[in-house]
This record gives structure tokens, C-alpha cells and sequence, in this order.
């Protein structure tokens, strides 16, 4: 019998040994991590349970049959984040570059199968070379199944991607379905086609890292949600993240004891905005000051920062922030903006977790860059996207709060239910100097009549009042309590229940 | 006694002031300027009056609004506090014509003190010791030898028309003089058109004492103890201490006496300061007399229990000073550090903005220790680019000088500011320095220890094991409430190693942590030491307070990536605690060269460029305002993400930029 158990053994260690020692230590001259020391900073220390280590590959093709390596190029199984359970595929570059042959897929689908059953998330690691072309279109095959799962998984785990090295053509598209896609810098890259297509193709000579790197995805094409230095300040972040999102669509967001107290209060916050209304001011003071410790992990922070999207606690539990950032652009929402917030809220309103929306916004932003680029549409998501919303949703206006983007921004009329304004909020159609130069078209060459009403328009809209009469502000709060209301009010909207009528699902203006 | 005071000042000593009046039953009205609406001394004032625009040459320097604030609110009585309208003769004029008291030594003593040369006649009159030296004209190198000889060398030998130290020249034997009055002479001729030169004795490694004298209106006139004030940069006081560590009873006597006949000399009946320059040798020479409160005359208060506010304010209503010569008694030692908004890793620039965050350490006294922090700002104030750089003043006081350093060093440790740069790293760095311990002090101490300017060292040490040991405490803090978050797969404890790695940067220590039942968390070191680390710091505080190995100490915490950066006793660093198994990945990755992404700084969106404060060849720190471009009718600052120089700029002030127009290049 020993000797049997030795055989495991044995073959458990070739199968840990992947592409071989020459190869692992190749991966580290680049600066990466194995597959399975990636696996094992990921998860909680000695949680990991891997599935189908033997398996390989079937492929008889162009000398294939005598290149056999267990595990076939991805790493799999199931293991624990501060206890709570998740799934993950690593996939391994030392074995046949990572490459996705049939086998490999079905590797990825059985463990993706299997988180859907358990309503656990699934995290990938990517760093491979798409798809084993030995195979043809039994890869394509694979993918095809694995993208199928990502999508039926939508909505119903959450799925977080990490490109921890090339990730290119098909291989893109299974991060690309999921909710997070995380890179690290210098030595991650992603692209549908390469650097030496593209020169064939347009005649462009294009760096991969100029093409697809970290700083490329995270500032201007907007496919990452965020970049790390190395893999295992990436990992370590991840792990952070998950702290932060419920484990499906059912369970609601995870919670811990805060350190912090809820009934906090923030004085300095009663100086936050400036009393020149054209001057900005930090916007992440305010959610920094109003979330538990301080504690805010944001999404997507180098792209369209006129908006903020992120996590933050309040009393120990979840809760998603949109926020206007006077700093930028004056807050203004442009298309890159409305799509980034837009994404965002869908993610919270799908697994369960509340919005808090801070309202500071001078509008839409105008020019033909914005209308060619169809903002209108872009627009359309975010309001579609908040409107559609049926998780508790507090919002609360710190200064502009005007035109179409006041009632894009969780306003009362399409679904905010507790909404605040500060005293400082000016809720109205447009600034005051606009307002009166078209109501009072005839006056335009009189400054002195033009200031008489310019005023009289600033004392009737430019304050919270009018809205509060109107009740599309529930009350005007001072600054410093801002946390303690919002607490309270999370604390009230917890057992909030909408009844939706029926549909297969809605048609968001993509 | 007054039933209402105005205050001509702001910040902290308006603050301070209000406090004494209050602490008197006397009611206040503070001034303020535009740029000070919602500063805290218009807070704390039972009155406040706007006095103009944010310039003080139109506001709080312009005496008819003063006048007038007090006619509108019915004051009796002005306290100038220092700097502004304090030392104006003009003023106390003005105040008396409105019938209105002045606060401060009548004008006649002011017109006395405020002129250099006079005041120095005058000195010399009420024999107090001036530096020695020949003021009369020199005829030849013997004559100037002779002379020398007289004084005792060293001798600086000066032009007349001189200033800026230029055509002076310092000579230490007879030969040094013969030769240097020759050129120092020819010198004065080329630079000032006029070749006379004098003579004075050169103080070597001077130290700048001062006494506090106290009069009143009935010809009674004390000294209160002496402050030291050595520790300058270009001749502004950052550090000061009560009493210097340089006098015996003595020469603190004899320093008092001279300061007070000075002071009956002209009359003088309300607070003042004779400054001394003092050599090595405890020799001493007038300087000049600051008819004012003094920035640091809390360091007094401290050490004498007198509240030199109040006897100002008692001795102006006409009142007999309450203390004779001998009932003034020293007790213990005081030590102030001055906090400015600059930052002393950019040679001292100063910096303003929003404090985001502002938590001065705890004020009050413990076991005999005390810690007291004058200040007019708050958190969520604004340090604007219209006043004086200095936020607040940090006092302590304990028995001993040793003892009231150590206060000084952890009040500074627990003091947090961000939003803009500020100097306690390096006054921290200050209280470290042996050589200020010892107190061997001359004000070149600033440029003779700090010649390179000052950059957080990163901690070695005792500094670098109590960071760890902070480190791995609050790593376990946090490992456990993680922990116990909901939703756990097998519903049992989580197996969590006691073995961690800390990093303190690329320092290494291996450690093990253990909870003692009393909620002591020993952190065990390699090399077999065991340290006890306590505190009830939570995450979210940016001052970790507790006891390392029984020690009280204060460390500045700011989350980052993964781990905390910490700063302790001058030194910082990035902190990052790690199990066994991932400190072995860390190993692995290489090392980051600094970015290589755009070393361009481009137009976010179109707009007006409304600034520039970036020139080409300009170092620039991250986070420091390059650009100001107004978009959407609002100013948007652009900052640098990054240190650099600057290479090239594009852009000019007033430019139309579309959006990624490149507006300047870095190195």
C-alpha cells in the first residue's frame, strides 16, 4: 500500500513542478510569479484544494502526442479569503506558455460550473498565450464554453480577472465578461491583436505595452478597473476587494464589526466647499471622512476622474460610492464619465449593495468631441442605470445639482430614497448668469438690470430650498453630520423591497 | 478694569489673547479680513468685525479700521498681539486720540526702542554692555590693530556704508587685521563709494538670548527669566527654550538687571524683550529691544506660572505690576517648537492649502509634564498665502530640560497635519540631535547640522524596531477583525501563523506575535527579544498612541497599498507586514525604476490656461500645483503625479488648450 501512496506522491510533485524548473525560474528573471505561488497569496494560507492536477491534454497534432505536461497549462480548484469561499483558475506559463487547449477549458469550466452551483465568486489569473493553435478549433471550442459560463455567471457571482502577463485574442474575452479586471504594471499586457498584426494590418509600430499595458487600460481605454505595481501587491489587493463584495446576488454585502462610530462627526467638512462657487475642492475628503476608517478601494481611478466609483463601509457594511470630483473637469459628466458610473452602479444594484451618491455637477459636459461621440447615449446609462436601480440609494447634493445631470444623479424622481442636500447645493436648471440671460433675453444690454436679476434668480434657486419645499429633498443637512445621516438611513433602507413586473431583461441604450 | 478689549491681531495669538480676556471676564472683538471669515479667532470672540480685503496692507495693518472697529463695538482697550500694527508708534497715537487704551508700552518707549542706532545710544546710556568696537574713523592698519588689541580678538572689521555682509571681514591676530583693514578698506571703497571702516569685536558661535521684562504705568519695572532662541533659520526662530541652558544664576542676573535699567531708561510700562547676542564665553551685548509681546513667551509663562497676557492687560488699566523682582521663581524647564506650513525637504517652501486633517497632540498636564499648543487654525482651515506661515505653537514643560524634550519630541510624534507640508518632521529631527541635547547651541546650529537641508532619515535603531513592532501590532489588529467577517465557508477558527515579516523599506525583521489574555500584544524579535506593545489606536486615527516595551510613544500612521507609513522621532517609513510565505514572493519582485509613463503634463480637457507656476529647469514635487486651467468657469489645478525637473513648457498663460496639448515636459 505504501508504495501506492508514494506513486501519488510523486506524481503530485511532477504535476507541481509545471513547465520545470528552467521555466519557473524564467517566470521570476521577468518578475512574475508561478501560477501556484500566485494561487497561494491569493488565498488564505493552506486553503487552497486543487482539482484535476493530472489532467492533460488530447491532442495528437503536429508532435503533440510526446509533449505532455499535467495540469495542461492552468492551475484549479477552490479555496478561502478570510474564510469565505471562492473559486480560481491561474493559468501557467511555463506550461505550454499557458496556452488554452480543450483540456485546459474543460479545467476552467468545471471549476466554473461548480462556483455558479455554490454561488461562490471566481477569480482568474491570467498570464498566457491564447489560444494552443496545435488544437485549432477544439480551443476555440473551450472558449466558447468559457465565455458562455462568464455570462451566465454575470450578475450572479462576481468575477474578478488579473492579467498577471500577456493576455491576448481569445484569451481577452473571458476577462472582459467579467466584473473586475485588475493589471500589474510592467509586466501585464492585453490585446485582441498584437503588435506584429497591427504593423501588418495598419502599418502602425505599436509597443505591447503601448498597445495593451496597464497604464493604457486603467487611463484611456477603460478595460482595466486598476493597476498594481507587482504581482503580489495586486493579489494582496484583490483580497482586499473581496473583503468588500458579497459572495453572489442573494447573500448581500459581507460585515464586520467597524472600529468606527457611526454617529461620527466631521467639522471640517462644514468648510469643505469653497465660498467661490467656480473654486474646487477634494470630493475623496468627503467620502474618506464619511466611510468607516476611512477605508475606500476605488474603481477605475485613472479613467474619467470627474467621476469617482468605489467601495466603502458604513457600520461594518458594504456600500458603493458614485461621487462628482469638482477637482476635475468641475465634475462636469461626459460620456467616459457616464459609462464608467454606469457600470458601477449596475454592479452594486445586481449583488445587493447599497449606493451612496455625493451630487456636486455643473451639467453635461458641451462640444462636438462629446455630441459626435454620443453622449446622449452614454448619458442614457447612467440614468438608466440608476433608475433601474432597486437597492437602498442615498444621495446627497454638496453644491451644483443642475439640468438633466441633477436628476441623473440619484435624484428623487428616478428612485433615490433618502435624498440630502447640503446648504450649500444649488439645485436648478443651469447657473444663475445663464438662467437670466435667456429668461431675460431683452435685458442683455442693460448690466445693471441684468445683475438685479441675476440675483433675484440666485435667492430663489441657487440654495436647497426650492427642492426642499418641493420635497425632492427629504432635508437639508448640516455638513458635519453627513455621516451619521447616512448611517441612519442605511440602517432604515435595510429592509427595503421593490416588485418589478416581469421581463426577460431590459434594453439599457448600449 | 477694561469690560471690553479688541484684539488688532490674527491666528494664534489672537486666540491667545481672547483666552487670557475671557480667563479675566473681559469681553473680546476680534478683526478679520476677507480671507478670514471663518477662522477660529473670529470664532472664539464674542464680537467680530470685517476689516477689509485678504491684503493686511489693507486690512489689519490699517490703523483707521482699527479705530473704528473699536468706536462700532465700544472697546475700551487694543491688544496689538506681534507683528502687524505692535511695534507702530503711530498707532498707540491714534488709539489715545480716540480715547481708546493702547496695550502695550506707551509711544515713547516704542520711538526709542524702534530705531536701531538709538536705541543702542541709549543702551550704552543706561549702561548695559553693547558689543565693543571703535565707531569713530580709522586712520591706519597700526591704529586698527591697536584697537583690536583693545577689544579682544576675534574682530570683524566693517564698512560704515556696509550691509549684506559685503566688505566685512573677520580678523583673529594682529597680522589678520593689519592685512584686512587694507582690503577690507579697498573693498568698501569699490562696493560703497565710501572707505570707512570700523571696528567691533566678532562673537564667535554667538547665542541669541533675550530677557522679559515687565513694567507698569507707576515706574515699577521686573525681569521675568530669560528665553533662549538659538535655533534659527535666516534669522527666523524655529526652536526656543526657558531658561538657556548657557546662564548661570549670575550671568542671568546681571543680563536682567541691564535689561531692566534699559528698560526704566525709557520709560517703559508694559511687556517687552531685551534681545542679547551672547558668546560661548557667557558674555553678552545688546541688540535691541522688541517693545511687544514676543512670539515665544509661552516658554515664560511656563517656567515663571505668569500669564504675561494678563499683567499686560492689568498694567494698561493702570494697575501696579503684582510681583516684586524677588517673587519671580523658575521652575522646571520649557521648550517651544514653531510649526510652519513649509516643507523642509524642499528647502523650506512654504505651502498652502486645505488642512484636511489637523490633531494637535492632547493639551493639559500629566505627572508633572505639560503640554500646551497656542494655535488659530483648524481642521478643515485654510492656510492662505496672505499671513504668516506659522499654524500653532507647541509648548511643553516638564522638570528638566531632558524631560521636557522627550515631552516635545512625542507631542511632536502625536501632532498630525496633512493637506499641506509642515515642518515637524524636522523639528522631530531637532529634538534628536545630541547636540541640541546638550545644548550647545549657536544660532549657525540650523546650518551646521542640517548643511545638506533636511530629508527623513529612515529609521535605525530603537526607532526602526518600535516601527516594526507598531507594524506587525496593527497588522494584527487587522488580520483578526478580518477574520471574523460574515460568510465563512467551514465555521471554524481560520489557521492564522504568529510568524510575521515586517519591511520597514528593504529593513527586514522577523517577528512573532502573540495576545497576551490582558490584550498586550508581545511581538517577538530574531534576536530573542520580547517587545510588549499596547494601545487602543483603531484604523482610520492618523496618530497611533500606545506603549512599546513600556515606553509612551506617538507614531504618524497614513494607510498606502498593502501596509501603513509610519514617521517616529523624525524618521519615516513604508511599512509592510507579510507571513512567512508571502515575504518569500516579496523577495522575488524586481525592483520598480521610477515610471516610465508620460513624462508629459497634458491639458485634461479644453480650457484657459489661467497660471503657470512651473519654469523650465524648476524641480517639482508630486502633488505640487503646476498649472491652473479653467474649464467649465472652474479652475482646475494641475499638480505634478510625480518628482521631476522641468524640461520644456508650451503653454503660456492665457493659452486656449484643446484637450492632451502637451503643457510642459519633464526631464
Amino acid at each position: 500500500m505504501k508504495d501506492i501512496l508514494e506513486r501519488l506522491e510523486d506524481a503530485r510533485a511532477q504535476a507541481r513542478l509545471g513547465g520545470g524548473e528552467r521555466r519557473i525560474r524564467a517566470q521570476h528573471e521577468r518578475g512574475k510569479l508561478t501560477a501556484r505561488e500566485r494561487i497561494a497569496l491569493l488565498l488564505d494560507e493552506g486553503s487552497f484544494e486543487e482539482f484535476d492536477m493530472y489532467v492533460q491534454h488530447r491532442c495528437a497534432d503536429f508532435g503533440m502526442q510526446d509533449q505532455k505536461i499535467p495540469g495542461d497549462g492552468v492551475i484549479t480548484g477552490y479555496g478561502t479569503i478570510n474564510g469565505r469561499a471562492v473559486f480560481v483558475f491561474s493559468k501557467d506559463f511555463t506550461v505550454f506558455g499557458g496556452s488554452l487547449s480543450e483540456a485546459h477549458a474543460q479545467k476552467m469550466i468545471k471549476i466554473q460550473d461548480l462556483a455558479l452551483k455554490m454561488r461562490a465568486p471566481i477569480i482568474g489569473l491570467f498570464d498566457a498565450g491564447g489560444a494552443r493553435i496545435q488544437e485549432g478549433v477544439a480551443a476555440l471550442a473551450g472558449y466558447g464554453e468559457v465565455f458562455a459560463r462568464n455570462v451566465k455567471a454575470s450578475g450572479v457571482v462576481p468575477q474578478i480577472s488579473v492579467i498577471m502577463g500577456p493576455c491576448a485574442g481569445g484569451d481577452v474575452y473571458s476577462p472582459a465578461m467579467t466584473d473586475f479586471i485588475f493589471m500589474v504594471r510592467d509586466t501585464s499586457y492585453m490585446f485582441v491583436t498584437g503588435p506584429e498584426v497591427v504593423k501588418t494590418v495598419t502599418n502602425e509600430t505599436v509597443t505591447s505595452e503601448e498597445l495593451g499595458g496597464a497604464s493604457v487600460h486603467t487611463t484611456k481605454s477603460s478595460v482595466a478597473d486598476g493597476a498594481f505595481d507587482n504581482d503580489v501587491e495586486a493579489l494582496l489587493q484583490v483580497r482586499r476587494l473581496v473583503d468588500f463584495l458579497p459572495a453572489n446576488n442573494t447573500d448581500g454585502p459581507p460585515e464586520w464589526d467597524s472600529f468606527d462610530d457611526a454617529e461620527r462627526i466631521e467639522h471640517s467638512l462644514d468648510t469643505l466647499v469653497p465660498d467661490n462657487p467656480n473654486k474646487p475642492y477634494d470630493m475623496k475628503e468627503l467620502i474618506l471622512k464619511v466611510v468607516d476608517e476611512g477605508d475606500f478601494f476605488e474603481i477605475q481611478e485613472g479613467y474619467a476622474r470627474n467621476i469617482v466609483t468605489g467601495f466603502g463601509r458604513i457600520e461594518g457594511r458594504t456600500v458603493g460610492i458614485v461621487a462628482n470630483q469638482p477637482m476635475v473637469l468641475a465634475g462636469v459628466l461626459d460620456s467616459d464619465a457616464s459609462r464608467k458610473a454606469a457600470r458601477f452602479v449596475r454592479f452594486c444594484d445586481a449583488f445587493s449593495i447599497p449606493l451612496v451618491t455625493f451630487v456636486d455637477v455643473p451639467g453635461f459636459l458641451p462640444g462636438t468631441a462629446q455630441e459626435y461621440g454620443g453622449l446622449i447615449k452614454h448619458g442614457a446609462k447612467l440614468l438608466f442605470a440608476f433608475t433601474q436601480a432597486t437597492v437602498p440609494m442615498v444621495t446627497v447634493i454638496t453644491r451644483k445639482a443642475y439640468g438633466g445631470a441633477y436628476v441623473v444623479m440619484a435624484s428623487k424622481h428616478i428612485g433615490g430614497d433618502v435624498n440630502y442636500a447640503w446648504p450649500s447645493a444649488q439645485i436648478a436648471v443651469m447657473g444663475a448668469k445663464g438662467a437670466v440671460e435667456i429668461i431675460f433675453r431683452q435685458d442683455i444690454g442693460d448690466p445693471e438690470k441684468l445683475a438685479a436679476r441675476t440675483k433675484e434668480y440666485e435667492d430663489r434657486f441657487m440654495s436647497p430650498f426650492a427642492a426642499a419645499e418641493r420635497g425632492y429633498v427629504d432635508e437639508v443637512i448640516m455638513p458635519h453630520s453627513t455621516r451619521r445621516r447616512i448611517s441612519r438611513a442605511l440602517a432604515m433602507l435595510r429592509s427595503k423591497e421593490v416588485d418589478e413586473p416581469w421581463r426577460k431583461h431590459d434594453n439599457l441604450p448600449l | 478694569m477694561f469690560d471690553k478689549i479688541l484684539i488688532a491681531n490674527r491666528g494664534e495669538i489672537a486666540c491667545r489673547v481672547i483666552k487670557t480676556a475671557r480667563k479675566m471676564g473681559i469681553a473680546t472683538v476680534a478683526v478679520f479680513s476677507d480671507a478670514d471669515r471663518d477662522a477660529v479667532h473670529v470664532d472664539m470672540a464674542d464680537e467680530a468685525v470685517h476689516i477689509g480685503p485678504a491684503a493686511a496692507s489693507e486690512s489689519y495693518l490699517v490703523i483707521e479700521k482699527i479705530v473704528e472697529a473699536c468706536r462700532r463695538t465700544g472697546a475700551q482697550a487694543v491688544h496689538p498681539g506681534y507683528g502687524f500694527l505692535s511695534e507702530r508708534e503711530a498707532f498707540p497715537k491714534a488709539l489715545a486720540d480716540a480715547g481708546i487704551v493702547f496695550i502695550g508700552p506707551n509711544p515713547g518707549a516704542i520711538a526709542a526702542m524702534g530705531d536701531k542706532i538709538e536705541s543702542k545710544k541709549a543702551a550704552a546710556a543706561a549702561k548695559v554692555s553693547t558689543v565693543p568696537g571703535f565707531l569713530g574713523v580709522i586712520e591706519s592698519p597700526e591704529h586698527a590693530v591697536a584697537i583690536a588689541e583693545e577689544i579682544g580678538f576675534p574682530v570683524m572689521l566693517k564698512a560704515s556704508a556696509g550691509g549684506g555682509g559685503k566688505g566685512m571681514r573677520i580678523a583673529h591676530s594682529k597680522d589678520e587685521v593689519a592685512e584686512g583693514f587694507a582690503r577690507a578698506k579697498s573693498e568698501a571703497a569699490s562696493s560703497f563709494g565710501d572707505d570707512r571702516v570700523f571696528v567691533e569685536k566678532f562673537i564667535t558661535q554667538p547665542r541669541h538670548i533675550e530677557i522679559q521684562v515687565l513694567g507698569d504705568k507707576h515706574g515699577n519695572c521686573i525681569w521675568v527669566s530669560e528665553r533662549e532662541c538659538s535655533i534659527q533659520r535666516r534669522n527666523q526662530k524655529v526652536v526656543e527654550e526657558a531658561p538657556s541652558p548657557l546662564l548661570d544664576p549670575q550671568t542671568r542676573r546681571k543680563m536682567g538687571e541691564q535689561a531692566v535699567a534699559l528698560a526704566k531708561a525709557v520709560g517703559y510700562d508694559s511687556a517687552g524683550t531685551v534681545e542679547f547676542v551672547a558668546g560661548q564665553d557667557k558674555s553678552f551685548y545688546f541688540l535691541e529691544m522688541n517693545t511687544r509681546l514676543q512670539v515665544e513667551h509661552p516658554v515664560t509663562e511656563m517656567i515663571t506660572g505668569i500669564d504675561l497676557v494678563e499683567e499686560m492687560i492689568r498694567v494698561a488699566a493702570g494697575e501696579r505690576l503684582r510681583f516684586a523682582q524677588d517673587d519671580i521663581q523658575l521652575k522646571g524647564w520649557s521648550i517651544e517648537s514653531r510649526i510652519y506650513a513649509e516643507d523642509p525637504t524642499r528647502n523650506f517652501l512654504p505651502s498652502t492649502g486645505r488642512l484636511t486633517i489637523y490633531r494637535p497632540p492632547a493639551e493639559g498636564a500629566i505627572d508633572g509634564i505639560s503640554v500646551r499648543n497656542d494655535t488659530g487654525v483648524e481642521e478643515g482651515g485654510e492656510i492662505s498665502i496672505y499671513y504668516d506661515p506659522m499654524i500653532a505653537k507647541l509648548v511643553t514643560h516638564a522638570p528638566t530640560r531632558e524631560a521636557a524634550i522627550d515631552a516635545q519630541s512625542r507631542a511632536l510624534d502625536a501632532f498630525a497635519i496633512d493637506g499641506i507640508r509642515h515642518n515637524i518632521p524636522f523639528l522631530t529631527a531637532i529634538m534628536q540631535n545630541p547636540r541640541w541635547r546638550e545644548g550647545a547651541l549657536s544660532t549657525a546650529f540650523i546650518a551646521e547640522e542640517f548643511p545638506e537641508g533636511f530629508q527623513a532619515p529612515e529609521p535605525v535603531g530603537v526607532v526602526a524596531t518600535r516601527m516594526a513592532a507598531v507594524a506587525a501590532w496593527i497588522d494584527y489588529l487587522e488580520a483578526k477583525r478580518k477574520r471574523t467577517i460574515s460568510g465563512q465557508m467551514l465555521g471554524r477558527a481560520l489557521h492564522v501563523s504568529r510568524e510575521r515579516v515586517v519591511m520597514l523599506e528593504k529593513q527586514r525583521f522577523d517577528v512573532t506575535v502573540d495576545e497576551r489574555p490582558d490584550g498586550v500584544v508581545l511581538i517577538g524579535f530574531s534576536d530573542g527579544s520580547t517587545v510588549p506593545v499596547a494601545s487602543d489606536w483603531r484604523p482610520g486615527s492618523p496618530v497611533w498612541e500606545g506603549s512599546v516595551a513600556d515606553v509612551a510613544i506617538a507614531v504618524q500612521v497614513r494607510p498606502i497599498v498593502n501596509g501603513v507609513f509610519l514617521q517616529h522621532q523624525g524618521a519615516s517609513a513604508k511599512a509592510k507586514a507579510f507571513t512567512a510565505a508571502e515575504a518569500r514572493f516579496v523577495e522575488l519582485m524586481p525592483e520598480k525604476k521610477a515610471a516610465d509613463t508620460s513624462k508629459q503634463l497634458l491639458c485634461p480637457m479644453p480650457g484657459l490656461v489661467k497660471a503657470l507656476m512651473a519654469a523650465v529647469g524648476q524641480e517639482v514635487k508630486a502633488g505640487e500645483p503646476l498649472a491652473i486651467v479653467e474649464a467649465m468657469k472652474m479652475e482646475n489645478v494641475l499638480r505634478a503625479e510625480r518628482d521631476g525637473t522641468v524640461k520644456a513648457v508650451h503653454a503660456k498663460e492665457g493659452d486656449s488648450l484643446a484637450v492632451d496639448a502637451v503643457i510642459l515636459e519633464f526631464a
